[in-house]
């Protein structure tokens, strides 16, 4: 049996008084898509950003169980910029920093000591190509990147992940403001990532997980309810709650 | 009553009181500039008072200001900075620290001659500084910190959680963030409050009555030891301490002192309306 690129095991997150997310437990394998679908408040988000260590910013956040990354207890001895460079995060509004688009991409080498002028321009060219972006944005890299349409911040987003050469991607609804066609790009980009990258997407929009993700899980009020292939979750779901969700009935 | 009346009623009550505070203004600058333009020449900006004050310029007092300014934002910038960093960025939000907030917020309405006095105590005394540039300049320097604390605070506070999220996100260390996202994006807004605050010190007499104005000094300071003229003080000893002087240089001087203050606010203005047309978020 393959082993899994992150463990998730009997994950428990609590923000004071609110529990959100209830003895999760997966597994996450190498070069796949793992959908995470739910409704709001179901700890999709409390789930992707225990990957990352981002829930330790939440003051009165408490959590049990572990969580581990090629067989390393990410809460145990590493060291959390370490890891947030490991496993990449593209938030669900784009975020350009105030900054030109070549900075945006090379903010996050230079953070890791890289300051050699050509060595960032390579990197931040292969970003670019490996996000699809660099075709539109080769001639003016030195513009703001807010000038870029919403469709490609979001993808200058992912290509400013991809510079630190990340080794898991978390994606937080990454669409969730963006049009149809601004939506495809962002999909085929990350389609054509799962080859180098493991990737975990939160989405609100099953469809969405239907189309791009190989495996689904369905998460309602803090507990996971079901996780399986992509087709079968959205063809033969075996918990009713799942179908329920699916077809529209609630959420 | 009829809507429309009385909506003209009220915005008929709104424009006078708005007039109300700016017609004083406006006359006031108007006849400081009335009586004081023709005082104004480049041998009254350059040359030393002479005969007790009642001729000549009031060069040593413009170099003292400017010495006295910088001097306190030599000092009060960069710890003002580093608190606020301190405060908005690692303090933990609890009791103690939201009453150190309170305090320095407190600490700007707290009457400047209070601030003169304590830097008499200080600095003077028992520093053993004497009456000098450096005790005036840490005096108003100590009056202007809440004023930069709290407007860099704000500034701070105002740089979108998002950007901080990003850096984090790519691996950066807190401090990295810090340095390289948080203080750029705030340097606009703290810049400004630092003017604004400067312009303040340049006005004040009762810091710098205790803690460093010369009554009478017609040379250059030496050393941030010397004593030194100052605008507001030279000000206040002309209208008051000196028999017969003639009110174009009284005027004069007041005019050269708000010119100062104006120019200073109008850089802060400059920088804040440059920077929202960078602004995109």
């Amino acid at each position: 049996m393959v082993s899994p690129k992150i463990s998730v095991k009997d994950l428990d997150i609590r923000f004071g008084g609110i529990h959100a997310l209830k003895e999760v437990s997966l597994d996450i394998m190498n070069n796949e898509i793992l959908g995470v679908i739910g409704p709001a408040n179901s700890g999709k988000t409390s789930f992707l950003r225990a990957v990352n260590r981002f829930n330790d910013l939440v003051p009165n956040y408490q959590m049990s169980g572990r969580i581990t990354i090629d067989g390393l207890d990410i809460y145990g001895q590493v060291d959390r910029n370490g890891l947030r460079r490991k496993v990449g995060m593209v938030f669900a509004l784009p975020v350009p920093l105030p900054l030109s688009i070549f900075d945006n991409i090379a903010y996050g080498p230079q953070l890791h000591g890289i300051s050699s002028r050509k060595k960032l321009c390579e990197i931040v060219e292969k970003a670019l190509k490996a996000a699809f972006l660099w075709d539109e944005v080769k001639d003016r890299l030195k513009k703001p990147a807010h000038n870029l349409s919403g469709g490609q911040q979001q993808r200058l987003c992912i290509a400013r992940t991809l510079a630190v050469e990340p080794e898991v991607i978390l994606f937080d609804e990454p669409c969730s403001g963006l049009d149809p066609i601004s939506t495809a790009k962002v999909e085929e980009a990350m389609l054509q990532l799962k080859s180098r990258y493991t990737i975990v997407l939160v989405t609100n929009n099953t469809k969405q997980a239907a189309r791009v993700s190989d495996r689904t899980a369905f998460f309602l009020m803090g507990e996971l309810v079901e996780i399986d292939k992509t087709d079968k979750i959205f063809t033969a779901p075996a918990d009713t709650r799942t179908s329920d969700y699916i077809e529209g009935r609630f959420g | 009553m009829n809507p429309r009346l009385t909506q003209r009623i009220a915005f008929a009550i709104l424009l006078i009181c708005t007039l109300i505070v700016i017609v004083p203004v406006l006359l006031i600058v108007a006849m400081i500039i009335k009586n004081g333009a023709g005082a104004i020449s480049w041998e009254f900006l350059t040359t030393m008072p002479r005969a007790g004050m009642k001729e000549g310029g009031i060069f040593p007092a413009i170099v003292g200001t400017l010495y006295l300014v910088f001097g306190a934002v030599l000092f009060a910038l960069p710890l003002g900075v580093f608190a606020s960093v301190y405060l908005t960025e690692y303090a933990r939000d609890n009791y103690f620290t939201r009453l150190v907030k309170l305090a320095i917020v407190n600490l700007a309405g707290v009457p400047s001659v209070i601030y003169g006095l304590f830097g008499l105590g200080l600095f003077v005394t028992f520093l053993h500084f004497g009456t000098s540039i450096i005790s005036g300049s840490l005096t108003l320097g100590i009056m202007i910190l809440p004023v930069i604390i709290t407007a860099s605070r704000e500034a701070l506070d105002s740089v979108p959680r998002s950007f901080r999220e990003v850096s984090l996100s790519l691996g950066g260390s807190k401090w990295q963030t810090i340095k390289r996202v948080v203080i750029p994006n705030a340097l606009p807004g703290i810049l400004t409050g630092t003017v604004l605050g400067v312009s303040r010190a340049a006005g004040e007499t009762a810091p710098i009555l205790f803690t460093v104005a010369a009554f009478y000094l017609p040379r250059l300071p030496n050393s941030p030891f010397d004593q030194v003229m100052a605008l507001p003080y030279h000000l206040y000893v002309l209208s008051t301490q000196v028999p017969n002087v003639k009110s174009s240089i009284t005027y004069g001087t007041a005019l050269v002192l708000i010119t100062i203050v104006l120019l200073m606010n109008l850089f802060a203005i400059i920088i804040r309306s440059r920077f929202r047309r960078r602004k995109r978020w």
